[in-house]
């Protein structure tokens, strides 16, 4: 096909706009999302989630070319500028009726039974090998570990340079703050190929953790305890970065999940320091701090009347 | 209104004096046509409030950082944004549009219930003036969202007991009105207007109104739990005291989610009146189209929990409510079916009225799959307040209910004030309206895909650019509204005069277009005959 060299110039320019558009529209993700779509993830739950999702997506994209097809078909075709003599006959049809009936609800039940098998494997915290309870507060995070790091405790709140620069007017650039909004002052440390069990509650409103890499979100309600797991890849270690999920008030915007998943060794070793690092203190803050929590997560307790 | 002069003979020695003068005209009215036009006001006024605050977000979310508001100021925001969106402008308009229309539409002189019809409007403006006091109340707006969750929605400073109490008022004010439309639609339909007769305007208000008697109360009893939990040391929705915040979650929404029905389902009924007309062909599979209705309004209340699918619910339960909520795609799906068979093998013309409802088609169809996906329960962890649902419910009610009220406005308005408008005015308002409509809600699926949290004023700087798109979307696409102010207050004044039929080239069908336009004060005071 010859094109003239003023068409195509023109194409050339067009598809240069859309690749820089889309590039430079997309932004740097903090997830391994592209900008645009679910993060592919970090755990497999969160792949299959991703992939779960490209099949409904591609199903409705199908769909849509099907009946928007149509539609802009009569929109064009069927014009009364054009001429077109409505055919006033068209009225009803049963049989086309059940047939726009039956084939949606197989579509359905196509979607359905991956959607069932993946929610059976999402509800499974059955053998998991670290368990981590969370609490939310207004508005930060604190993070209690159990089973063999048992006795880690402590807060998770959004890093200073953000807290700064969030401020009305505080006349600070946003992109010149490293993970603006999405740093904390102590990151929740997880081992990779590790099934972590997050047991989650809440001190005041109803809060919500998420982290999009790790397929995980689940909300945090005052006075009962949720259950999420995830399993980090092994070989993906880093840094995994999150927000409240549920609207908790004035700061809900501002008290970022943040995740360091290390190799189970590397994990092992900051146990050890951890505890190291709380053995002085703690005879010394005996007195003073709430004692650490049993090995089985606290229930709702009715106070008596 | 060009209707002073009452023209209707029959009853001229009882009502030679057409409409009262003055306020008294309006504070009185008893005429559904009044209350028709009253309801519309207010919630066009309604709608610029409500968009003015919608204006507040974008502005704020146009650029990471926080340059416009504090944090809390921003929930007051995004929470009576909601509030008066849903309860000032949505809802009144679809009554005005009932008032004004049913009617007319089943050869009934006036609504069954007119002193009430009266008092239904007129608690609207007061419950509205209470609501929008809150602002200079100690505390502020209420900021804990418009769905009003425990215990956040506590924490609501000396607000609290005025937005309980106005929204006691609009409930009231609902049930009221879906009363009047029932027993209108039963028992003054013109002798040979059977129920499958009836237009599907007239049935969609039908089914709508027994879902508002049916779900108000509930809501009035959720927001009168929240009241007595503050005040009077109830315990419904705190753990400490044995109760659950969950349990809220749960009667709100078993409220909330016939409630997007309500907002939606006396569209699909303007839909199916303005396509037929403009593909001068009758509506496809009618009958079809008023089952899809009634399965829709029926499975509304069966698919709550798909509000909740974050909050720790028992497998069983995530499977039955995915089921349930895929489910209402089907018999929404055969709407869409119909309509574009009504357009098939028509012949087209693209009146304003006629853009508004193709825009509706295209685009209430995109929120419909949105909804699809929102509705597979393990993926729903990852959309799950986020951007994603905001973009949902956005495509679901703006381009899909607002724009349905719109071409319903665009046209109707000529039956009611006797005038045309100016088409390319109008014709431009929808242009921009649709451009921008999708310039503001896309991208936010983009955001909520790649991560970003909704009712946050700030964001992670990976979000900036969309937002920055979206927040020209939301600027250009308020500007715009201002052009339908300007078109209404036209037609009202003056204009081209319109014909009994008004789209001539069209045929529609239906009693309101044997009437003259502008409509008699007083119509079919007599029962017309309906063959």
């Amino acid at each position: 096909m010859r094109v003239t060299r003023t068409a195509a110039m023109c194409r050339t320019a067009g598809l240069m706009t859309l690749g820089f558009a889309s590039a430079a529209l997309a932004g740097n993700p903090e997830n391994t999302s592209n900008g645009y779509n679910l993060p592919t993830g970090v755990t497999e739950l969160a792949q299959k989630m991703y992939d779960l999702h490209m099949l409904v997506f591609w199903i409705c994209v199908g769909i849509a070319v099907v009946v928007f097809g149509a539609m802009i078909y009569s929109l064009l075709a069927f014009r009364h500028s054009k001429g077109a003599v409505p055919d006033t006959t068209m009225v009803h049809s049963t049989k086309v009726e059940i047939i726009w009936t039956i084939i949606p609800v197989i579509i359905l039940v196509v979607m359905a039974i991956p959607a069932a098998d993946l929610i059976l494997q999402q509800e499974d915290t059955r053998n998991s090998e670290l368990s981590i309870k969370v609490t939310g507060y207004q508005w930060k995070w604190e993070y209690q570990y159990m089973d063999a790091a048992e006795g880690i405790d402590f807060f998770s709140t959004l890093a200073q340079p953000s807290n700064f620069a969030r401020q009305l007017n505080s006349g600070i650039d946003p992109n010149t703050v490293p993970h603006y909004l999405l740093e904390v002052d102590k990151p929740l440390v997880i081992p990779s190929g590790t099934k972590v069990r997050i047991l989650l509650t809440s001190q005041d409103v109803i809060h919500a953790w998420w982290v999009p890499d790790f397929g995980a979100k689940r909300s945090a309600i005052p006075g009962f305890v949720n259950e999420i797991w995830f399993k980090v890849d092994p070989g993906k270690e880093g840094t995994y970065r999150g927000q409240c999920a549920a609207l908790c008030g004035r700061d809900h915007g501002f008290m970022p999940v943040v995740v360091d998943v290390l190799t189970p060794d590397a994990f092992k070793k900051w146990v050890e320091e951890q505890k190291a690092a709380m053995k002085p203190a703690a005879a010394a803050a005996a007195a003073a701090t709430v004692a650490p929590p049993a090995a089985s997560p606290p229930t709702a307790q009715v106070l008596p009347n | 209104m060009a209707q002073t002069h009452a023209t209707d003979t029959a009853h001229h020695d009882e009502h030679d004096h057409g409409p009262a003068q003055g306020i008294k005209r309006w504070l009185f009215a008893t005429n559904h046509k009044d209350i028709g036009t009253m309801y519309l006001v207010f919630s066009l006024i309604m709608f610029f409030i409500g968009g003015a605050m919608a204006m507040v977000i974008r502005a704020e979310l146009f650029k990471p950082g926080l340059q416009l508001v504090q944090p809390e100021f921003f929930n007051q925001m995004t929470t009576n944004h909601a509030l008066i969106m849903i309860f000032g402008a949505v809802m009144p308009a679809f009554v005005g549009l009932a008032n004004w229309m049913i009617p007319m539409q089943i050869g009934a002189p006036d609504m069954a219930l007119p002193r009430m019809n009266n008092f239904s409007f007129w608690i609207l403006p007061f419950a509205f003036t209470l609501l929008l006091s809150t602002m200079f109340v100690p505390g502020g707006m209420a900021a804990g969202g418009w769905t009003l969750y425990p215990p956040l929605s506590l924490q609501t400073g000396d607000s609290f007991p005025m937005l309980i109490f106005a929204i006691h008022m609009m409930g009231a004010s609902s049930i009221m009105g879906a009363i009047n439309v029932i027993v209108t639609i039963m028992n003054m339909r013109a002798p040979g207007m059977n129920l499958l007769k009836m237009p599907l305007f007239c049935w969609s208000w039908l089914i709508t109104a027994y879902l508002l008697i049916a779900v108000m109360p509930v809501l009035a009893g959720a927001v009168t739990m929240l009241l007595t939990d503050h005040f009077f040391g109830t315990s419904f929705f705190n753990a400490a005291g044995g109760g659950d915040p969950v349990m809220f979650e749960h009667i709100f929404w078993f409220f909330g989610h016939p409630e997007v029905y309500i907002m939606i389902l006396p569209a699909f009924g303007i839909i199916s009146e303005i396509l037929p007309t403009f593909s001068r062909k009758p509506l496809f599979g009618a009958t079809s189209m008023i089952y899809a209705i009634a399965s829709i309004a029926f499975l509304s209340f069966i698919v709550w929990g798909h509000h909740m699918f974050v909050d720790g619910m028992p497998l069983a339960a995530q499977l039955f409510y995915m089921m349930s909520t895929m489910l209402i795609a089907v018999p929404t799906g055969v709407k869409v079916f119909n309509w574009t068979a009504t357009m098939w093998k028509g012949s087209l013309s693209f009146e304003p009225p006629m853009l508004f409802a193709l825009s509706f088609l295209f685009l209430f169809t995109i929120g419909g799959f949105s909804g699809v996906m929102l509705a597979i329960v393990p993926v729903d962890f990852q959309y799950n307040q986020t951007y994603f649902v905001v973009a949902h419910f956005h495509y679901v009610l703006v381009p899909g209910a607002i724009f349905a009220i719109m071409g319903a406005v665009y046209y109707w308005i000529p039956k009611w004030t006797g005038h045309m408008y100016n088409m390319t005015l109008a014709k431009w308002h929808f242009w921009l309206s649709t451009i921008f409509v999708n310039v503001l809600f896309f991208p936010q699926h983009f955001l909520g895909l790649a991560g970003m949290p909704r009712r946050i004023p700030d964001y992670s700087v990976q979000f900036t650019d969309w937002n920055m798109v979206s927040s020209i979307g939301g600027f250009g696409f308020g500007l715009t509204q201002i052009l339908f102010a300007v078109i209404v207050i036209q037609s009202i004044r003056g204009g081209k005069k319109a014909s009994a039929e008004v789209w001539d080239g069209a045929t529609p069908t239906g009693l309101e277009w044997t009437l003259p336009s502008p409509a008699p004060y007083h119509s079919f005071t007599t029962a017309p005959e309906v063959k």
